[in-house]
């Protein structure tokens, strides 16, 4: 709980110095646009975030989107598929391949950052491959603008994919927080052994993680591809991995695993987006975006080191 | 005669709540073969730690060719030309047989480059393993070459630093039959140039055909020696046991025997070939003795899972039970209380509470979500039952003394009504008071009809708590010994291999 307060302190503070510096970071316009992308990355990083609760990395993610994106086009403009089947298909890929990832790190002992490693190079080349190296789009969108309206429209003013996101994230809380399943995640990645003796059967914990974060990725998968609405298939999704590796570290996850919140995970998503937006705001050239990103993150967690020790003095 | 190259005297050591060593006399002559021996936790180990370099006495000398001197590292016993072969082998199995020799060591060249000179570690890395009859090539590396091969690079090793006291730590646990024999003739090759070798081991056939001079020891205290014609296997098991029992505990009296849990020609990995039956009755506590290395633990961990049995199978009331994992075990009322409490027993980092429940989570919970409320209720309830001393059920396990952790360890298997507990060396590291209070819990469940299998490398434990006594020697039931016909020296000549 003391984490969470920590970073929402931190992500407040944030806010308030660019809307005293630049006002127009308060307008519905700014803070709509914001929102979007807070829940579009905010549902990708839940399912990091459980994925390195068990003390494992998916380093596919962005790679993944990029394959997805693909199919996803293809099966609307090219194929013609009904919008809800496209849906139900490119999920359930995703799916498989987070299972396949599971399988091969609990059954075959891989390392996750290998499994997932080798993930991000096979889908995008094969994402590449089966796009012939082209982008992709949606045309008129014709029959299938209500998917559309998922990642690009609003309800009551707030976009779709932030009530995505509340709607996922209230869901992902109670089944971590409040199930037995979210029990066994955690005590899986604090140590696995010892769950083993008392009767869980870890190597399925795991890989159901993989699989559930998969899901998840294949739903920001399918708005992803709506909202840029064109999927170059060897830029579309780069490196958002390192948003979801970055935003669950920053939400209080332990990469050794057996750490973590739903709550901490998505205000740590936000947290990346207004840093992104203090970019713009503020006039820094837009070169040094990542640069900044990466200069919050490790004062972030100094910080964080810092309390720890005062807290407990050794 | 000559003078002794090494005398210990007096040598005390002790650890937070134990006297590990009390006023230990050894000395070694040189060109001399000397085995240490003693029951699991004598002190062998802590005073060969201080002779190596690890511990520091708390009191009294060691004096080499006639100087006292004092070891304050590995380094320092080195220097002193006393090498030590662990029983767990020190090398690196990625670096080649001259790089392990020779580690931090390298013999140089090329000026300020400080490169290594290869061509003069090889060689003299060669010599050194020739002289041991091991017919192995210097760029060998570890991982190719058998456990023997490896023990005898360790050697090489040894005297490469010239050693002229060489420490041997149970060094035959993990040898094949031939590599034990061919190490034999090593060690007294290396007596017969002036070596002097001081020799742990539990094989007292071993110690027979080897040694010049026995020494052993019991509770941390000198308990004999033997010369020569005097080393029988008789005279040595007398020496490591014979201690008076104090009337510390009281056993469940008035139980009618009859067989509940029975294990059928089961075989575990570490032993394929060895088949293993008996049967345990409600409310009967079955004492589990041997030495270190007898196969205990591993026939635990095939009955509850952890690593299945390669054959054979269980029983509960007649019925088979099939166990490819911890959950089958679980399901059928079958516990571990493993001899690894603070990786396998529990979650350190976890408060009390989630390490009660944690296999009992599913009663605490409707539609897979759990209810908080009942889940603290009964992880009090059995918090309190078991009087573990800690201020809530809130406080991280980490945080609590030995006895406490493995009440916790209990706790997480009385919510599940047990019909067998396997408890593997259940009061290890824990002191006095906790202890008595974990024997009672034992004597409690086995008057409510659990069948109980107790392993345990403190005979006085296994005399004071176990009904029936059965004893394992490499992987083998060498006997099952009943409470009238127990005692320390009938138990220690099982477990050594002799029917």
């Amino acid at each position: 709980m003391r984490k969470e307060l920590g970073i929402f302190v931190l992500l407040v503070a944030l806010c308030v110095v660019v809307a005293i510096i630049n006002p127009r970071f308060l307008s519905p316009a700014n803070l709509q646009n914001m929102a979007r992308l807070i829940g579009l990355y905010g549902i990708f990083s839940i399912g990091m975030g459980i994925v390195i609760i068990t003390g494992g990395i998916d380093l596919s993610v962005g790679s993944v989107f990029a394959l997805l994106g693909v199919l996803m086009s293809m099966m609307l403009s090219e194929w013609h598929w009904p919008g809800a089947l496209a849906i139900l298909a490119v999920i359930g890929v995703s799916v498989g391949l987070g299972m396949i990832h599971g399988l091969l790190i609990t059954r075959l002992r891989i390392q996750p950052f290998i499994v997932t490693l080798c993930g991000l190079l096979f889908y995008r080349g094969l994402a590449r491959f089966i796009a012939n190296d082209e982008t992709k789009g949606f045309g008129t969108s014709a029959g299938f603008e209500w998917l559309q309206k998922l990642a690009t429209g609003s309800l009551f003013k707030i976009p779709m994919p932030f009530v995505l996101l509340i709607i996922i994230g209230a869901v992902m809380w109670v089944v971590l927080h409040r199930s037995v399943y979210g029990r066994y995640l955690f005590a899986v990645g604090r140590n696995e052994e010892a769950s083993r003796y008392s009767g869980i059967n870890s190597r399925r914990i795991i890989t159901s993680a993989y699989a559930l974060s998969g899901a998840l990725a294949g739903v920001t998968g399918v708005l992803l591809a709506f909202y840029t609405n064109s999927i170059s298939p060897s830029s579309h999704g780069n490196s958002l991995e390192l948003y979801g590796i970055a935003a669950a570290v920053l939400g209080g996850c332990s990469l050794r695993g057996g750490e973590g919140s739903i709550i901490g995970i998505i205000i740590g998503a936000a947290l990346l987006q207004v840093l992104q937006n203090l970019v713009n705001l503020l006039g820094i050239p837009s070169s040094l975006n990542f640069a900044v990103m990466g200069a919050v993150i490790l004062i972030g967690v100094i910080a964080d080191q810092l309390l720890k020790r005062r807290a407990a003095p050794a | 005669m000559l003078s002794p190259i090494l005398e210990m005297k007096g040598i005390s050591k002790r650890f937070p709540g134990v006297v590990a060593l009390d006023k230990v006399d050894l000395e070694i002559y040189p060109g001399e073969i000397v085995a240490l021996i003693g029951e699991n936790g004598a002190g062998k180990s802590t005073l060969m730690k201080i002779l190596g370099g690890v511990y520091q006495p708390d009191d009294g000398s060691i004096i080499i060719n006639g100087q006292a001197v004092s070891i304050h590292s590995v380094a320092d016993a080195l220097d002193l030309g006393i090498a030590f072969i662990h029983q767990e082998l020190n090398v690196f199995d990625n670096l080649d047989v001259a790089a392990n020799i020779f580690l931090g060591r390298e013999p140089r060249k090329g000026g300020f480059l400080s490169l290594i000179d290869r061509r003069k570690m090889y060689a003299e890395a060669q010599t050194h393993v020739d002289r041991l009859g091991l017919d192995v090539s210097s760029h060998t590396l570890l991982s190719k070459l058998s456990m023997g091969h490896q023990q005898m690079v360790e050697i090489a090793k040894a005297l490469s630093q010239q050693a002229r006291i060489l420490i041997m730590d149970e060094p035959t646990s993990s040898l094949t039959l031939t590599e034990t024999e061919r190490l034999m003739d090593v060690v007294k090759d290396l007596r017969s140039h002036g070596v002097s070798i001081i020799y742990i081991s539990h094989r007292l056939g071993e110690v027979q055909e080897l040694a010049d001079r026995v020494i052993a020891l019991r509770d941390g205290r000198n308990a004999g020696r033997l010369e020569r014609e005097a080393i029988t296997h008789d005279h040595m098991v007398r020496m490591m046991v014979g201690r008076d029992l104090e009337d510390f505990y009281v056993h469940p009296e008035g139980v009618v025997r009859q067989p509940y849990f029975e294990v059928r020609d089961l075989r575990t990995r570490r032993y394929p070939h060895r088949a293993i039956s008996f049967k345990v009755s409600k409310g009967e506590i079955m004492g589990f003795a041997g030495l270190v290395g007898a196969g205990r633990s591993e026939l635990a961990q095939a009955i509850f899972g952890v690593d299945p049995a390669v054959g054979g199978g269980i029983l509960l009331e007649d019925k088979p039970v099939k166990v490819h994992a911890p959950r089958d075990a679980i399901g059928n009322g079958i516990y571990l209380i493993p001899e690894d409490r603070r990786n396998a027993g529990l979650i350190l980092e976890d408060p009390i509470r989630k390490n009660i429940t944690l296999p009992s989570l599913m009663r605490y919970a409707s539609a897979g979500l759990i209810n908080f409320e009942s889940e603290r209720k009964g992880a009090s309830n059995i918090f309190k039952k078991l009087n573990v001393k800690a201020p809530s059920v809130e406080e991280r396990v980490g945080n609590l003394s030995g006895g406490n952790q493995q009440k916790v360890v209990l706790a997480k298997w009385l919510s599940l009504s047990p019909h067998v507990l396997i408890f593997d060396e259940p009061t290890r590291g824990i002191d006095v008071g906790a202890k008595a209070e974990i024997y009672e819990l034992m004597r409690g469940l086995a008057e409510s009809g659990v069948a109980i299998m107790m392993i345990s490398s403190d005979m006085e434990e296994i005399l004071g708590v176990s009904q029936r006594v059965a004893v394992m020697h490499e992987g083998r039931l060498t006997g099952v010994l009943e409470r009238s016909g127990c005692n320390e020296e009938a138990i220690m000549r099982l477990a050594v291999g002799r029917e």
